[in-house]
């Protein structure tokens, strides 16, 4: 029934392959394990984050006082930004390593060791934060200045971090000598690559200002103000960028894992992945479009990652995933109209709906409105209001975050051997988090085009010496962005609940027995679409003119008529304002 | 045959793309252009530009040339903080720091002025309610921005840059009159005071 490709690949995920040896392979496990655990920790303390400062922007509520508000503020940023995020993408790395290429783990130890010293900078900023000794925000800007052992708890992060990736590229040269795979990566492996890359990129950056401003903070030397917010952003903006290589590689994987989702054109998706590579880093301008620091041609050029070429990737991959998931299906019998596909899809599969929402998020809100906020002049009527944390909630949150939970429903069989506990209402997880956060990320955008503040404890601006009226809309946006952040919330807890529960008290999933639990994990893992080979090498007869992937040509169309007129609203949104240059 | 996402691909997997893909990117590549030429664009026909006069300036003199441009101009006083009415065309300062922008500008409606933004400690954010206009202060960076109020009111600057829990009383004020109610609407436009522009003689 299967290629023999595909048979070689499926044993390794369940362990059963007896040439990579077991117990190598339960320190691949035993790591992906760690780094998955205190990411959800990670995700839990800046989730109960999040849930404060959305109680206190909420200005019908207002929960904490200024100090603890900015102080938590800076709890909710470090902990999803940096540790969630990061700890999580660690996992992945070592998930695209040792298990996708059938190798073994190298270097065991220095890995525990890395991971050891993610752990201790992480503690040391959580006590700086905790202790109130670093009310600096995620950003840090320099002059504001937080206890030196803020920044050597960076600087030891991102050394461990270092390593781990290290280690990574470590164990592509391992699998390709011990000859643990035939051809080249695969495609999820590849895009884990590029991430692994961008990190590096990133984490130069990061020393290249986490270093020096440590020892400002010890009064040893100085640092300008301008210059930290430009190197800065070379870490800040471009660890992103590993998020969205790595979750672009997660919804390849999810698309494969699902629906038996196919690679359309392997040319086409590596090389939007070199793209990113390439262009990148450039996006720390992307912070800097309003600053005095830089002239217009430095910003323009910058901003744009060399003629967007960035943005064009993104494209490429907005098209070639759900393309992809199109043909997989279509190449099982699913051909009916433009989107018999899309009907027949596996929607309560938590996976499967969590790659659509995260596609379609990223896309529609996070993509079009970074792009255009990015734009130099359109950045005037952006920079620093809630447009920002609008679009980037679009983005991390209901992008990133949402393809990394969509995995972890497959994590958890695959790895942990475990059922997954309230299968029911995990199903519903994906809807409940995205619509939430869609409504809260619309919201902020709607607040920020009338210029409200992110950042902002009291928007009724208390003790300031004038008073500042907003539209009396801004009451309604606000209420909404809330509900729409409660609802994130409950999502995100629904996430936690379930994954704790299942790791640590869950039942165990005996192997190759996945039929005997339907209703307790996943679709994709009973039936297993990435081991059967399709009917037909053709491409399968599809309706109309508009090639193999008709449904999602129109899918496409769609997305380009609502970034062209978004984009161009923004224009003249900018042209009704004050002159200014 | 198809791989999956998964699945190695064995030999040359550098193939032709479908039809769509190619039209696809073609579009999407046509589109990147088109963001890319927006913002030259702008620059030669738009109103609202980034590009600005930009120096370094020592926080402490630019705190001196704030002062003396309060001294030169200032015409009131409200809650403590003066009121300063310059002439059309002239350079204006904006200070901020923890947790005020200084002075409080009155400026006239259609006249050109070369607004200096810094500041003397933390980043700031300089917005201009209600109209979204936002820039980046910071400190040690004098960004001298050419604006040209459009219309007469009461308008606030609002810091949108964390600067410290003060941040949410750092609350300034600009107030735009018209031609005839400004101080320098007879004598700076050299007429009858009536030049909507304002804008010639503005040095003297």
């Amino acid at each position: 029934m299967s290629a023999s490709t595909s048979q070689a690949a499926i044993p390794s995920l369940f362990r059963t392959c007896p040439s990579t040896g077991l117990k190598v392979h339960d320190h691949a496990e035993r790591l992906i394990r760690a780094h998955a655990v205190v990411a959800t920790v990670m995700l839990l303390v800046g989730g109960i984050a999040a849930l404060l400062v959305l109680l206190t922007r909420w200005q019908a509520i207002h929960l904490l006082d200024a100090v603890w508000f900015y102080r938590i503020l800076t709890v909710h940023g470090m902990n999803m930004l940096i540790f969630f995020i990061i700890f999580f993408e660690m996992a992945v790395l070592l998930f695209a390593g040792p298990i996708l290429l059938n190798c073994r783990m190298p270097a065991v130890k220095t890995a525990w060791g890395a991971f050891g010293l993610m752990v201790l900078g992480m503690l040391l900023v959580q006590w700086t934060m905790w202790t109130g000794q670093a009310d600096v925000l995620f950003t840090s800007y320099v002059p504001l200045q937080a206890h030196s052992n803020f920044y050597l708890g960076v600087i030891l992060f991102a050394v461990g971090t270092l390593i781990t990736t290290g280690i990574f590229f470590a164990t592509l040269v391992v699998a390709k000598r011990e000859k643990t795979y035939e051809g080249s990566v695969p495609l999820v492996t590849f895009g884990a690559l590029t991430a692994a890359i961008i990190a590096v990129i990133t984490l130069l950056h990061g020393a290249a200002i986490y270093i020096p401003t440590w020892f400002w903070s010890m009064g040893m030397m100085e640092v300008d103000a301008q210059v930290y917010r430009m190197v800065w952003w070379g870490l800040g903006h471009s660890s992103q960028q590993i998020n969205v290589a790595a979750m672009v590689s997660i919804w390849y994987l999810l698309a494969t894992l699902t629906v038996g989702g196919v690679v359309l054109n392997q040319k086409v998706s590596r090389i939007a992945f070199v793209l990113y590579i390439l262009f990148i880093s450039m996006a720390s301008a992307h912070h800097l479009l309003v600053d005095p620091g830089m002239g217009s041609a430095w910003k323009v050029w910058n901003t744009s990652y060399f003629m967007y070429m960035a943005v064009l990737a993104s494209m490429i991959h907005g098209f070639t995933v759900p393309a992809g998931v199109e043909m997989g299906m279509r190449l099982r019998g699913f051909t009916q109209g433009f989107f018999g596909w899309l009907k027949r899809a596996p929607w309560g599969d938590p996976g499967f709906s969590s790659l659509v929402l995260s596609v379609v998020v990223f896309g529609f809100v996070g993509g079009i409105t970074g792009v255009t906020f990015g734009t130099e002049q359109i950045n005037i009527i952006a920079h620093n209001t809630l447009r920002i944390p609008g679009h980037f909630h679009a983005t991390v949150v209901s992008g990133t975050a949402m393809a990394f939970m969509g995995l972890t429903w497959y994590v958890i069989p695959l790895i942990f051997r475990k059922r997954i506990a309230f299968y029911p209402l995990v199903k519903i997880q994906p809807y409940l988090f995205a619509f939430g956060m869609l409504l809260f990320s619309l919201a902020m955008t709607f607040a920020g085009t009338f210029g409200a503040p992110r950042r902002l404890w009291d928007m009724t601006y208390s003790g300031a010496p004038f008073d500042v009226q907003y539209s009396p809309a801004m009451d309604i946006i606000i209420a909404v962005m809330a509900i729409g952040g409660l609802m994130g919330i409950v999502g995100g807890g629904i996430y936690i609940l379930a994954t704790v529960w299942s790791v640590f008290f869950g039942k165990p999933l005996p192997e190759g027995k996945e039929a005997e639990y339907v209703g307790s994990i996943p679709l994709g893992l009973i039936r297993r679409p990435w081991t059967e080979t399709p009917a037909t090498d053709e491409d399968p007869e599809a309706p109309g003119r508009f090639g193999a992937v008709p449904g999602t040509v129109f899918l496409v169309a769609i997305f380009f008529v609502a970034f062209v007129v978004y984009y161009f609203a923004n224009w003249a949104l900018l042209s009704f304002t004050w002159q200014v240059g | 045959m198809y791989e999956n996402g998964i699945q190695s691909p064995k030999g040359v997997w550098w193939k032709p793309a479908h039809r769509a893909e190619k039209v696809w990117i073609a579009i999407a590549f046509g589109w990147c252009m088109v963001l890319f030429a927006m913002m030259p664009i702008w620059h030669l026909r738009g109103g609202q530009n980034v590009s600005g006069i930009r120096h370094k300036v020592e926080a402490a003199d630019f705190r001196e040339r704030t002062n003396e441009f309060i001294a030169a101009y200032q015409v009131g006083e409200d809650r403590g903080m003066p009121i300063v009415e310059p002439p059309p065309g002239s350079d204006i300062y904006l200070l901020g720091m923890m947790w005020q922008w200084r002075p409080i500008l009155r400026l006239q409606e259609g006249a050109e002025y070369i607004l200096h933004l810094s500041s003397v400690d933390v980043n700031h954010g300089f917005n201009l309610h209600p109209f979204n206009i936002n820039f980046q202060v910071v400190p040690g960076y004098d960004y001298g921005l050419r604006i040209t109020p459009t219309e007469a009111g009461e308008f606030r600057i609002v810091c949108n840059e964390f600067c410290g829990v003060g941040h949410h009383m750092m609350v300034g004020r600009v107030e735009v009159v018209s031609a005839e109610e400004s101080r320098w609407g007879g004598n700076a436009s050299g007429g009858d005071g009536g030049d909507p522009n304002g804008q010639a003689g503005g040095d003297q």
